[in-house]
């Protein structure tokens, strides 16, 4: 049964279910009634009346001086007791100015920044620790780190890499067929795999797995308080949860590149012998006489510092986590857009330092 | 009080080999502060999970408003948890909402009410809750342990349900907060009519405002009845339960006050 409110002459008869799944039209309702001209208020038909109800009630009441006749002493005494709490006018959150709000994000980019360099600063003290005292690292959460960035990578990281050789081969094949320097598909695969996309895609997909992974575990253990648990034990997180990361992705990355490199170029291998008659042997010889070690070294040699930059981007977004679950969330997500960004960046800048030494 | 509202029979339960519940049957009274006590690891929790349907039992049947819970369909177990409110015990605030936004989380979900009605309505709710108005707009991770959890019973009182469970409402409060907590479970009884089952452990939570309590153990219901009768039992676990040095404390302030 609904609630109902009607104004008969200087009466206003309220009836029916005044509960919370009965009063859905009577806001409405009662916003459009002329109650002024009533006088009293006859209420005995009321049959069920919970706090939603008794606030409409109240709220419909309020300012007007009626006798109230007929209503329950029930649920007179939860329309006096919904009466009585003490609700502080909502509070309107201001918003915001452009100029405010534009002050606030740089700021905080630059609080942010600020925070990246002593985490480093942190991280560098502490690997310099280790160095001069290996007995103090702990292995265990290396040996852990290294099977979970590495070798579990290494299906993806093969798959992708094999494909992407593919594409380069497939796509390359077109134009060089049409000059006749189908050879030629040994140097644009070679050259591409083991320059820009071997290292690039491993350190893309890692960052994808291992620094999110990162992330989520450290900002989760902030959240229920793990962390300070370990500072109290007299653990340094520093010792425990991220030189083992640093140390175990400075390791598996560029090993994983080199296994990237070995399955790209076989992809562009297979391709060249399908669509452009390359044999296996012409590809492996031509292979061996035009990519230089140095395409292989400078591709290689980038690793380490795609591996640092996820892994310390992964650990620091990691504690700066605050509260709750829907924060963990949010630094995973910024701690994977920041790691890809930050290699992109970083292998323009190594681009731009290789054409100047000319390697 | 004299009609049931909430029918449990020969309800079993088990996990793997571990059996939690071994054939309960309980009966708990329209109007009533039902406590369900119990040492740790007993299964109260899983009974209100179970009674909630969160969690399947093996067998058994429960019986609320008159119907059987038990296989309900999703329209069907939406209308009866719709009049049941849970209180969890470590709140189980959306952490990502305010406390307002908690509260009338389910108001907005399940009423054709205006925003500005849920609001009022949501803060009556907190305010009954015995919450400061300063605390609506706060997110539960900026809240005290004893705040979130009168945040969590705001919650679950959101839709004036009939039937409330509290789920260790009392754990980890300081006496202050728990004593002010038994206040207000008196209070919302008296007020709003409800119908409360609350597992607990808590001694002076029992003694105060309990009607009735069942002490669960051993996968039985060793024990049930007002704190006197059970207080009385000869049952060994149930007089080690409130004759050790805390139960006798409890006790003896619970005897000076009557």
């Amino acid at each position: 049964m609904q609630a109902r409110i009607e104004i008969v002459g200087s009466e206003i008869r309220m009836a029916g279910e005044w509960t919370i799944s009965g009063v859905a039209d009577l806001e409405g309702k009662l916003a459009g009634l002329p109650l002024s001209g009533a006088t009293s208020v006859v209420a005995q038909d009321i049959e069920a009346m919970d706090t939603a109800g008794a606030w409409l009630f109240h709220r419909a009441l309020q300012g007007h001086a009626l006798g109230i006749a007929g209503l329950k002493p029930g649920h007179a005494a939860l329309v006096e007791m919904v009466a009585s709490l003490d609700l502080a006018e909502r509070t309107e959150l201001q918003s915001r100015g452009f100029l405010e709000k534009v002050g606030m994000m740089g700021w905080r980019l630059l609080s942010q920044l600020e925070g990246m360099l002593s985490f480093i600063g942190e991280v560098a003290i502490a690997l310099v620790h280790a160095i001069t005292n290996p007995g103090r690292l702990r292995w265990k959460p290396i040996w852990h780190n290294l099977q979970h960035t590495g070798f579990d990578a290494l299906p993806i990281a093969g798959l992708l890499s094999f494909l992407m050789g593919i594409v380069i081969a497939y796509q390359g094949a077109e134009q060089l067929a049409r000059y006749g320097a189908n050879i030629f598909v040994v140097n644009l695969v070679g050259l591409s795999m083991l320059r820009e996309l071997g290292p690039l895609l491993t350190a893309i997909i890692v960052a994808g797995r291992s620094g999110s992974a990162f992330t989520a575990q450290i900002s989760t253990m902030k959240v229920t308080e793990e962390v300070d648990a370990m500072r109290t034990i007299g653990i340094s997180p520093m010792d425990q949860l991220v030189l083992p990361k640093i140390i175990a992705l400075l390791i598996t990355l560029p090993l994983l590149t080199v296994y990237a490199d070995i399955m790209g170029v076989l992809g562009g291998m297979i391709m060249a012998s399908f669509d452009l008659g390359v044999s296996y042997t012409d590809f492996i010889d031509r292979f061996g006489s035009s990519i230089r070690l140095s395409a292989f070294l400078v591709g290689v040699g980038k690793a380490p510092v795609f591996a640092a930059i996820i892994a310390v981007v992964g650990c620091f977004q990691g504690f700066r986590v605050e509260g709750s679950a829907d924060s963990v969330g949010r630094q995973t997500t910024k701690s994977v857009v920041q790691s890809i960004f930050l290699v992109i960046v970083a292998d323009a800048i190594f681009s731009v330092i290789f054409s100047l030494v000319q390697l | 009080m004299s009609e049931a509202i909430l029918e449990i029979s020969d309800l079993c339960t088990s996990f793997g080999n571990a059996v939690i519940h071994d054939h309960i049957s309980l009966e708990i009274m329209r109007g009533e502060v039902f406590a369900i006590a119990g040492s740790s690891g007993c299964g109260k929790s899983t009974l209100l999970r179970e009674i909630m349907l969160l969690q399947k039992p093996v067998s058994g049947s429960i019986r609320v408003f008159g119907r059987e819970v038990l296989g309900l369909g999703d329209m069907e177990a939406l209308d009866f948890r719709k009049g049941c409110g849970m209180m969890f015990e470590r709140g189980a605030l959306f952490s990502s909402l305010n406390v307002l936004e908690n509260v009338g989380l389910p108001l907005q979900e399940h009423t054709a009410l205006s925003e500005e009605l849920i609001e009022e309505i949501a803060s009556i709710k907190i305010a009954l809750a015995g919450l400061p108005a300063s605390a609506k707009f706060k997110y539960p991770d900026e809240l005290s342990g004893g705040m979130r959890k009168r945040a969590a019973l705001a919650r679950a009182l959101a839709l004036d349900p009939e039937l409330l469970f509290l789920d260790e409402p009392t754990a980890g409060l300081d006496p202050l907060s728990a004593n002010g907590f038994d206040e207000l479970v008196l209070h919302l009884k008296r007020s709003l009519d409800l119908t409360m089952v609350i597992v607990t452990h808590d001694l002076d939570l029992l003694w105060h405002v309990a009607d009735r309590v069942a002490f669960l153990g051993d996968g039985h219901v060793l024990g049930m009845g007002t704190m006197m009768e059970l207080s009385e039992s000869s049952h060994p676990l149930i007089r080690e339960y409130f004759y050790g040095p805390r139960g006798r404390a409890a006790r003896e302030q619970a005897w000076k006050q009557k």
